[in-house]
């Protein structure tokens, strides 16, 4: 056991009136690939946002390396180790790629820029292809790698993903959880938060499922795979 | 010419649309200039409307042949084809301005030795509205923040001068820095409480800020003088005076240099010292935009919840850019004071907020160069119709009109390099 990086206690979220999250806790280890599945609305989204402090907590606390950040800027969370994928990609549609990667080494500056850049590229050889393009003409897949590379660029501890597969191609789905996959072996840490469910908990080493701004299930990736409410929820009963 | 044409010329549609334009121009002229009042009576006037209508159908008839003819139709596509937004160069490239702006500098200091007194008073406007144009573009074109009350730091540049003059005895030189400072801090102010809002709620609160600032400096009658304005002293150089004689037996500029006496030096000085300010504007313009703030800003307009995720600290970024916007204001106003030699309030009112961002839209957002296109034209052009002076307001309408059809995204579509990471240089 090395650490924890990441630990939330109890943690509330209101949107007005609305509880989003409820009494939400959760540990996240160094090096593990931990994964948050959960069907719309649910909070899962909720939960990575809250993590950086939008929308605020309006309970609990949130932990990040022991240090409490449930009140800090979402700018200081970002430049110290944590890199979000937002969900729906939203890389910067009139920047190239490489100007989309710069960005992600604002928390850092641009020190390693060169290296890192290399190393995007070979993560993900597509973007090497299209590095001069804007990134607004480039297709679902590429703008995700795009939006991963970028959170990667700022070398994280702890990478933060918000559905990396909506709206793609069952294949490119398929490549990108390989990225993942591989990226997880190097011992980057990842929190996964999915939809598909049947990817999300073949990578993961632990597995939350969330419903209604709580957390119903816990295990590990393959325990979950193989519970019958897991399978009939969000596997299609096969 | 006609293996060039695929498919013939269409005679019945060119007749259709000129039909169609006559019951237009029939509806719009009928009425203005059919209708001609005499005293408490009107006469018809169909012979007029006649011409008119008969003028448009033949010109509409002419331009709809002409459209249909290979050539008509390269220019058809050319207006088409402008529909992405920034256009992304590769970072090698060279830009045709390497020879164009050295010329246009020869030109700008050749100039005004064979300029009239008039010609010289017009461009400097002219420049002044470039140093307006190129501060709101910074806010408007490059964050994405819309400001209808930009005037008001123009405003807050130009009674720095007149007041600073009348309440502490400072001169133009002294106030040219300190404009551009209280212009700054003055953004800051505007920009604490704005930051939240976007699009449509800035522009309500920040057309209200504008509104703010004029309406005070119009009453507040004991401090700046409310509506009869302010005497602004004329520049000095090296405390040297312009004018005929020196004030407190001083030495006038003419006599110390041994020169006859020039009426036009003031505007001379003025003209010099102003494309100076501009030229080190556009310089200091064109190096953030490439630097990581000017990245920054782009980013935020692009996508605001993303420059949050990237760890961004938008309240800076937001800040320094109306910071920056209004600096460059402040000194667009201290050199209008000067220039007019008095200030009042009429000289700021929203429709100098609305010429100031039909510039930057004209000249595409974010786009140096069509900002400066567009000041030039915005400014020289009236002057240059001052004998249609009761329609300068029409032809502005129409000409953006003209604009947004065919070029919405600005005279000069915004391109810029492409950004290659430096190598091995840490920060």
């Amino acid at each position: 056991m090395t650490g924890t990086i990441l630990e939330l206690k109890e943690l509330d979220v209101h949107y007005g009136p609305i509880q989003a999250l409820k009494k939400v806790s959760m540990h996240i280890e160094e090096g593990e690939t931990v994964s948050l599945i959960g069907s719309n609305g649910a909070g899962k989204s909720t939960l990575l946002m809250s993590i950086f402090g939008q929308p605020r907590a309006s309970g609990g606390q949130i932990f990040y390396q022991g240090v409490d950040i449930t009140q800090k800027s979402s700018h200081y969370i970002a430049s110290h180790g944590i890199a979000q994928s937002p969900e729906g990609r939203r890389v910067f549609p009139d920047m190239t790629v490489e100007e989309n990667l710069l960005m992600g080494t604002i928390p850092i500056g641009d020190k390693h820029v060169d290296e890192d850049m290399q190393r995007m590229f070979e993560l993900f050889p597509r973007l090497k292809e299209r590095r001069n393009q804007r990134a607004m003409t480039m297709s679902g897949g590429e703008q995700q790698m795009l939006a991963i590379a970028r959170a990667l660029m700022s070398r994280p501890k702890l990478l933060l993903l918000d559905e990396p597969s909506l709206g793609l191609a069952p294949i490119v789905v398929k490549q990108i959880f390989a990225t993942l996959r591989e990226l997880a072996t190097t011992g980057m840490t990842i929190f996964l938060v999915e939809q598909n469910a049947n990817h999300a908990l073949r990578l993961s080493d632990r597995a939350y499922v969330m419903v209604n701004g709580e957390i119903r299930l816990t295990g590990t990736g393959k325990e979950l795979l193989s519970n019958e409410e897991v399978r009939n929820a969000y596997l299609g009963g096969h | 010419m006609s293996a060039a044409i695929n498919k013939p010329i269409d005679i019945k549609k060119s007749v259709v649309d000129s039909i169609l334009a006559g019951l237009i121009s029939l509806i719009v002229f009928g009425p203005i200039v059919g209708v001609v009042l005499d005293g408490y009576s009107f006469n018809l006037q169909p012979a007029r409307v006649g011409w008119l209508v008969a003028i448009v159908m033949v010109g509409r008839f002419v331009l709809s042949l002409f459209l249909q003819t290979a050539r008509g139709l390269k220019i058809l596509q050319g207006f088409e084809s402008t529909g992405s937004g920034v256009h992304v160069l590769p970072p090698d490239y060279k830009s045709r301005l390497r020879w164009i702006v050295p010329l246009l500098i020869v030109i700008a200091i050749v100039f005004p030795f064979f300029a009239n007194k008039y010609i010289l008073t017009v461009v400097i406007l002219g420049l002044i509205y470039v140093l307006l144009g190129l501060g709101l573009n910074i806010v408007v074109g490059l964050a994405g923040l819309l400001d209808l009350g930009y005037v008001a730091f123009y405003a807050i540049g130009a009674y720095g001068l007149a007041l600073g003059y009348q309440y502490l005895g400072l001169g133009f030189w002294s106030v040219l820095p300190l404009a551009a400072i209280a212009a700054a801090m003055a953004g800051c102010i505007l920009g604490f409480p704005v930051l939240r809002m976007h699009g449509d709620y800035l522009a309500i609160v920040t057309l209200g800020f504008g509104e703010i600032i004029r309406l005070v400096l119009n009453n507040w009658l004991s401090f700046t003088g409310g509506p009869n304005g302010m005497p602004v002293p004329s520049p000095t150089f090296f405390g040297l005076e312009f004018g005929r004689v020196a004030k407190d037996g001083g030495v006038p500029f003419h006599q110390f240099f041994g020169l006859d006496y020039n009426p036009n030096i003031k505007f001379l000085f003025i003209y010099i010292v102003l494309f100076l300010v501009v030229l080190l504007v556009l310089y200091i313009k064109h190096r953030l935009t490439r630097m990581p703030i000017g990245r920054a800003w782009e980013a935020l307009r692009e996508d605001e919840i993303a420059c949050r995720a990237m760890g961004l600290n938008h309240v800076l970024v937001k800040l320094s850019a109306f910071t920056l916007g209004a600096s460059t204001a402040g000194l667009a106003g201290v050199f209008f004071a000067s220039y007019q030699g008095f200030v009042n309030p009429s000289s700021f009112t929203f429709f100098e907020s609305a010429l100031i961002l039909a510039i930057v839209v004209l000249g595409g957002m974010g786009s140096t160069v069509g900002v400066v296109i567009a000041a030039f034209v915005l400014t020289v052009a009236p002057e240059l119709l001052r004998s249609f002076a009761e329609y300068r307001v029409l032809l502005f309408g129409v000409l953006m009109v003209l604009m947004m059809i065919w070029r919405p995204r600005g005279l000069i579509r915004v391109s810029r390099v492409g950004v290659t990471p430096r190598k091995g240089v840490a920060p």
